[in-house]
Formats: structure tokens, sequence, C-alpha cells
């Protein structure tokens, strides 16, 4: 009895919860449109998110260009595929993995720093102080670091994807004695429209999954300090699981529509 | 003691009801404050004062009642009404609240932002942040974050930032909680000060009786979510109702 209790509570909290955060996603969508706009703080939000993240993004995505390079050469030598390397290492980390390894680290990186910063200021009064000083602390706080996230993700995956091709480029340089010239022309053979778009499409939809996440739990956060640790620690794992739940929509949109 | 004219209530607050669930935390409060006053509310840990006063200024909502500003019912206005009658109101918060990502010089200009034009003097907002640091005393500490001060330092700067919109209503939630006796004094002078040089009328929630002896015109005791008493200080101090000696011998 107690365990049916149990599951019928945690599942009515789940749904409150998706619930609330859909009214939240509703309500980001009514503030971003009215003014007064708060520019100053997008603006340093993003330079806050795209600098911040750059060299972990580029490090990340430079091991992994080499290491997916050097994982697959073997097998394609086995078949004499080596030559296909470039077109199938391009497809593979533009398309699928670049997005979405970056996408993770990002809700690690970003997700978690907006659960934590927003939790603690809430659970200090701060954000109470900012609504009594006649600042709407939503649009101040919440709307920006969505459209920051929203904004910045797809410009850290195309330069995590670049920097990628470059690690693997360097692997082929070095084993199949392929130039660099060679390499990167066979890389924008291979590469489509229909692989560039959806992809970046769904990045975009990547970082407003991040912000919405980390902004909905930080905002609400409450306990005190425990509270602020939970909202750091959910952001990321909601925010992460939601990623593949929208790469998962996204991959079966381009299979219909491309 | 002399009651004021009802002409001058700057604040007030009718049959005030708010309720957690089935915990019933304000059961019909009233209260009037008048011009240039320095009222008190006191009341046990968990008695609704915090909650009372979140009320007044919009950050919760009250369940029943009314909350009377210049004539505006605070319950019945829009966001946008309420943020102009908000640069009305200065509010320090129990735990400082400044927002540490911003230094000193940033947490003063915050809420000038938008309401640079109600302050309505010639001033720069450089020279309205440093009037407002000489203010409290700390003109030096501009520049530094708020995790550099002491928590004296940080209550002085929040007061500061509660005031740089010359507003006309004070609000103050524990002001001298978590302090050392020193550091409350200088801040319960400062108060003093504050409310002689800029006319504020001003409430205060406190529990700390020493902060109430020095600073009330008039005291309220909040008990059960009511108004349980009324009077000035000296009045409540000799009062023989068992509630009403409890506060004063603790």
């Amino acid at each position: 009895m107690d365990a049916t209790n149990s599951i019928t509570v945690r599942t009515k909290r789940f749904f409150e919860e998706i619930g609330d955060m859909t009214y939240f996603a509703f309500r980001f969508f009514r503030e971003v449109f009215t003014t007064p706009f708060e520019w100053k703080e997008l603006i340093r939000q993003c330079y806050q998110m795209g600098n911040r993240s750059f060299l972990l993004v580029g490090v990340t995505g430079f091991i992994l260009g080499l290491v997916f390079t050097l994982q697959s050469r073997p097998t394609l030598m086995e078949f004499g595929a080596e030559s296909w390397m470039p077109s199938m290492v391009s497809i593979s980390i533009v398309r699928e993995i670049g997005p979405v390894i970056i996408a993770l680290i990002c809700a690690g990186r970003i997700g978690s720093g907006i659960g934590a910063e927003l939790g603690s200021m809430k659970v200090t009064e701060q954000i109470d102080a900012m609504e009594v000083s006649g600042t709407n602390p939503f649009k101040y706080l919440v709307v920006t670091r969505i459209l920051a996230t929203t904004l910045m993700l797809p410009l850290l995956i195309i330069m995590g994807d670049a920097v990628a091709l470059f690690g693997s480029a360097i692997v082929e340089n070095l084993k199949g004695e392929v130039s660099y010239m060679l390499y990167f022309n066979k890389v924008f053979d291979a590469l489509k429209f229909s692989d560039v778009v959806p992809a970046t499409v769904k990045s975009f939809f990547f970082g407003f999954a991040i912000g919405l996440v980390g902004c909905y739990k930080g905002y609400n956060c409450s306990k005190g300090t425990v509270g602020v640790g939970e909202a750091s620690n959910a952001a990321v794992v909601y925010s992460s699981m939601l990623l593949f739940v929208i790469d998962f929509i996204a991959v079966f949109l381009t299979d219909i529509f491309f | 003691m002399m009651q004021p004219k009802d002409s001058n209530i700057v604040l007030e607050i009718k049959n005030l009801k708010k309720s957690f669930g089935d915990n019933h935390v304000l059961n019909g409060f009233n209260l009037k404050l008048y011009e240039g006053e320095n009222l008190v509310i006191m009341g046990k840990s968990g008695s609704g004062k915090s909650v009372m006063i979140k009320c007044l200024v919009g950050l919760m909502k009250a369940d029943d009642g009314a909350i009377k500003i210049k004539d505006f019912d605070i319950i019945s206005l829009g966001r946008k009404e309420l943020d102009v009658l908000r640069t009305e109101i200065g509010f320090l918060f129990q735990g400082s609240a400044l927002y540490d990502s911003m230094t000193v010089r940033e947490n003063l200009e915050f809420p000038l932002r938008r309401n640079r034009e109600k302050v309505g003097t010639n001033q720069t907002t450089e020279e309205l942040v440093i009037e407002a640091l000489e203010n409290v005393g700390l003109k030096h500490a501009i520049d530094l974050m708020p995790a550099e001060l002491s928590g004296g330092m940080q209550r002085r700067v929040a007061l500061a930032r509660a005031l740089i919109l010359k507003p006309k209503i004070m609000l103050y939630d524990e002001p001298t909680t978590g302090l050392d006796p020193i550091t409350s004094k200088e801040i319960i002078q400062l108060m003093r000060t504050i409310q002689q040089t800029y006319k504020t009328s001003s409430l205060i929630i406190t529990h700390d009786v020493d902060c109430a002896r020095v600073i009330s015109n008039r005291m309220i005791l909040l008990v059960d979510g009511i108004n349980y008493a009324e009077g000035t200080f000296k009045e409540l101090s000799i009062s023989e109702d068992p509630k009403v000696k409890a506060f004063f011998k603790s």
C-alpha cells in the first residue's frame, strides 16, 4: 500500500513539475517580447557563457576528433576504406556526435552554473531585493540567460565541430599521410545542406533547454543551501535528459523532411 | 500617548490574512503608519512578521485584506504600477541581500537603472552613489565586492542601496539580527540619523528589545497573527499582560 502511495505521489509530482516548467517556458515567451529589454545583461551573459566555455568546448572537440579517428581507423583499414575517413568523421561529428557531446558538456558547465547562481540568489533574498527595487527579476535574470544559452550554444557547437575536424585531420595527416588540404576538401565534399542545417537548428533547441532547465531549477530553489546543491544537480540531470529527447525528435523530423 | 491625525497616514493595513495550508499565519492584522514615525513590530519567530512585510511590498500575495500606500491598494495593483510604487519604499533585508556578483558601486547603481528620474536631482549617478555611501560611512568601500565586507558593512551598504531612490517609507526586516552588540548599536544609530535626514516613515520588524527601545515611537506586538498589544515602548514595557511581559523579560 505504501509503495503504491509512493508511486502515486512521485507520478503526481513529476507531472506537476512538467506543468510548472511549461508555465515557466510560456512566461519566458511572454516576457521576451515586452519592454524594457535588458540588452546589457544579455550581452554580458553571452560573453560569460561563450568566453568561459570556449576552452572547455575546444579541448573536448579536439580530443573527440582525435579519438574518434584513431578508433575508427583500424576498422576502416580492414575493409580498405580509409579514404572514407574524412567523410565518415565529418558527417558523424557535424550531424550527431558534435552537437550532443558539446551540449552535454555545456549542460554540465553552463546549466549547473545557472542553477547554482540563481538558487543562491533565491535563498539569500537577492531576487526579492531585485523585485523590490522595481526591476523585473524574471526578465533580468531568466530571460537574458535563456536567450544567451540559445544564442551561444550553436556557436560553441560550430566551433567544437571545427576543432574536432581539425583533430581528426591531424591524425589522418600523421597516420595516413593525408594532406590537410585533401582532408578538408573531402570533408566539404561530403557535407551537405541536409547535414548542416538540421544539426544547427537542433543546437538552438539544445541551448534553450539548458537555459530553461537551469533557470527553472535555480529560480524555484528552496530549502536553503541544500536546495542550491539540489538545484544545480537537477539542472544537469534534467537538461541532459531533455537533450536526448530533443535529439530523438530532431533525428525523427530530419528523417522525414530531409 | 497623543494620537496622530489620520490624514498623516502613509501606510495602512486592514484585516490582513495569510495562510500556508492549515497554518494561519496572519489572522486579520491591522496597522497604521504615520508620517515621520518609527513603528516597531515585535513578535516571536514564526509569528508572521516577515510574511506581513513581504505582503506589504507585493513579494507575497495576501489571502484577504487591504494594504494601502499613498491611496493605492497594493493587492489590486498590476506589475507596472506596483514597480512604480515600490520606488517609494526602501527595504532592508534581514541578510542584507546584496548582489554578490556586483561591486558595491554596481549594487547601488542597480535601483537607479530604470528609476533615475524618480530621484529628481541634477546629480549624476556617480554622485548619488557616493552620497549614499557617505551617509553610511562607507565611501572607501565603493569598489569592493560584498564578500570582502564584514556583516555590519554589508548591512550598511544594503541600507545605502535601500535609500538611494530617496523613499518615503523604509521597511526594516530584523535590521540587527546576526550582528554583534556594538555593530547593532551603530546600525540603530544610523537608522535614526537616516530617519532625521530623509524624513522617512519607518516600519521596523525586530525581536531585539534594545533596538525597539532606542528607535520606536510606537510599537505593535504581533501574537497569533493579530496585533495583540499596541503603545509606546514605555507603556508596553510596564504592561502586566503575561504575553506582553514575556517579550520584555527575554
